[in-house]
């Protein structure tokens, strides 16, 4: 049978090891499930209504307290509270405290989680993320989470999948997250819903692994189950150096069966794209929204809070200050990242431009707390979800776009193109090093 | 089953952010929870809502967060079902979970759309016409006029005849 990646997956953890099509429903053992602080509360309550003694594999659940870390108010304190103490009653070996890790999505794959081939459920929308790694990651609600603690299994239905080449010579300031942004403009926000997202072509090799992070991390934003790059170089090497050897890597068969397939020539990607207020699909070519004034800049979150990103945005703010009537946060996704970014001279620049520099948190992205806006506020963020009261008051407006964008912006105080600021050839020395960027 | 209910209606791609806002999740009582349902868009939605009230939405109801938070406060305001013209991924099988019936009929949503119905409210607009929907057929009544709704996949209706995932969980645990 000619199968597609998520297919691929899907038949290896499969519990009866037999090779699945789209439409079949399967129960499948998840190498990875994902336990959050947001999520988790509730899923310990399912999971005692079951009425389980254990949690099936132990070895295979890790619990991250990010959504509210620190906790901003005593209900999050108390959702803590809980966390710890079934972690502690179910001897969850792998749990990650403030201080002692970040935020979920970027902390899996940096301690070595994540490997091709896996299939990861999460309470976390965003767990499609790990697609990046040549994975199935999945988001769930807390029940069907709590039944997969119980029985070490759950149902998946297998994906219909579209697939999305990229060929042709990458432009300037363009990254992984306006690849999403195209997409999502293309098919729309339930452009893909319950499929899978397949992401291939050379054009890839042009963008390194945390910005395939971000081209994962929305697949949800388009509907999608998940979101994965097909096995590439990159991938591969990112394997060999994380893990020693090189797993085994997942490409689709020839001839698999797509039920739509787009090819994007990245020289007609030829400027940084803009989400508009108040849906991801709402793009644009940042032509179209240069010059709006942005009160708050943010910088961070679960597929944008990368050494990648922290390097683009630093490169930006390089001896220049936030711009007066504008305010910049900047959260590294990891205590790892946080203090490679201390090492590479990052913070520095970030703290000298003005910038607020937070823990690794979800807090402001999903609205929890370190910094909502107010009535009538323009934002202007690196993050995933431009929903209407998403980062606080329902009268706020966000703006998505690429670290580069946001930094300039936060620069001049209205969105702003990074040419009209920095030197590409400059930024991308700085930025990637010796990675083939063209 | 009768399901009977005065319904309100959305508009396409409502998302779960607009439902329940982030920084009520680390509540979990879902009376709590409940207070804050389209709190930024339509506070005063809450206050209109009674028990039986049915939504009607258009595409990609439910749309972003996995937040379970979302059905568990419709359930608990006393919403009895939600048709849309089609449901988001998660928020779709977080329903079925929990028990919020939920019913896929197109053609029902566009009829209402070239009705102008007037209702109270902006974001949501609450009228006081009722809908009936028999819940094993997947027939739909408003007005003199019947709709379909889309079945359930087989599995699914076994999960729901197990008495929903927990129960279903607890039989094959059982095992």
């Amino acid at each position: 049978m000619k199968q597609t990646i998520a297919e691929k997956i899907l038949s290896k953890k499969n519990i009866e090891r037999k090779e699945v099509k789209a439409g079949d429903i399967i129960l499948g053992k998840p190498d990875v499930i994902l336990i959050n602080d947001a999520s988790g509360p509730l899923t310990f309550i399912q999971f005692r209504n079951i009425g389980a003694k254990k949690v099936a594999d132990p070895q295979s659940v890790i619990v991250v307290l990010d959504h509210f870390s620190p906790p901003p108010s005593l209900s999050a304190a108390e959702a803590f509270k809980e966390t710890r103490k079934f972690v502690q009653e179910y001897e969850i070996p792998n749990f990650f405290e403030i201080g002692k890790g970040g935020i979920e999505h970027t902390l899996l794959p940096e301690k070595g989680f994540i490997k091709p081939g896996s299939l990861i459920i999460g309470g976390d929308s965003h767990t499609c993320t790990y697609g990046a790694f040549n994975a199935f990651g999945t988001g769930l609600g807390s029940t069907d989470i709590a039944v997969a603690l119980a029985l070490g299994y759950t149902w998946f239905l297998v994906p219909e999948s579209q697939r999305f080449k990229f060929e042709g010579r990458r432009m300037p300031f363009v990254s992984g997250k306006d690849l999403i942004l195209r997409v999502i403009k293309d098919i729309g926000v339930d452009g893909a819903t319950y499929q899978s997202m397949e992401f291939t072509g050379n054009g890839l090799l042009q963008f390194n692994i945390d910005e395939y992070m971000a081209l994962c991390n929305m697949a949800v934003e388009a509907g999608a189950k998940t979101g994965i790059v097909e096995a590439n170089e990159n991938i591969a090497k990112w394997a060999v150096s994380k893990f020693g050897d090189l797993p085994e890597l997942i490409k689709a068969d020839e001839n698999a069966e797509y039920i739509n397939s787009i090819e994007y020539n990245l020289s007609e990607i030829d400027e940084p794209l803009v989400a508009k207020p108040h849906s991801p699909g709402n793009v644009v070519n940042i032509s179209e929204v240069e010059g709006i004034h942005v009160d708050q800049v943010y910088i961070g979150n679960c597929a944008n809070g990368t050494l990648t990103d922290l390097r683009q945005a630093a490169f930006v703010l390089k001896g220049r200050n936030v711009a007066k009537g504008t305010r910049l946060i900047v959260v590294p996704a990891t205590q790892q990242i946080y203090k490679q970014a201390i090492k590479e001279g990052l913070i520095d620049i970030f703290l000298e431009a003005g910038a607020s520099i937070s823990t690794p948190t979800c807090g402001a992205c999903f609205g929890g707390h370190m910094g909502l806006l107010s009535d009538g506020e323009v934002a202007i963020a690196t993050t995933n979800r431009n929903f209407r009261g998403r980062m606080g008051s329902a009268k706020a407006e966000i703006y998505l776009a690429n670290a580069f964008v946001a930094a300039a912006s936060a620069v001049t105080g209205y969105i702003t193109n990074p040419k009209k600021v920095v030197d590409w050839e400059e930024a991308k020395k700085f930025v990637y090093g010796d990675h083939n960027v063209n | 089953m009768l399901i009977e209910g005065n319904i309100h209606i959305v508009g396409d791609n409502v998302d779960t952010d607009v439902i329940i806002p982030g920084r009520y999740l680390s509540l979990t009582d879902p009376k709590e929870i409940a207070k804050h349902i389209f709190e930024g868009v339509e506070p005063e939605f809450v206050k209109r809502v009674k028990p039986g009230d049915i939504i009607v939405a258009g595409r990609n109801f439910g749309s972003g967060s996995s937040r379970e938070h979302a059905v568990i406060g419709l359930k608990a305001l006393g919403i009895s079902a939600i048709v849309a013209k089609s449901f988001a991924r998660i928020f779709y099988r977080n329903a079925i979970n929990v028990g919020l019936p939920i019913f896929i009929s197109p053609q029902l949503v566009e009829f209402l759309e070239k009705m102008e119905i007037r209702g109270v409210g902006s974001f949501i607009k609450s009228t006081d016409l009722k809908i009936r929907i028999y819940a094993e057929s997947g027939e739909i009544e408003f007005l003199d006029k019947k709709f379909r709704s889309t079945a359930l996949p087989t599995f699914i209706q076994d999960i729901i005849a197990s008495g929903g995932i927990i129960e279903w969980a607890k039989k094959r645990l059982g095992r």
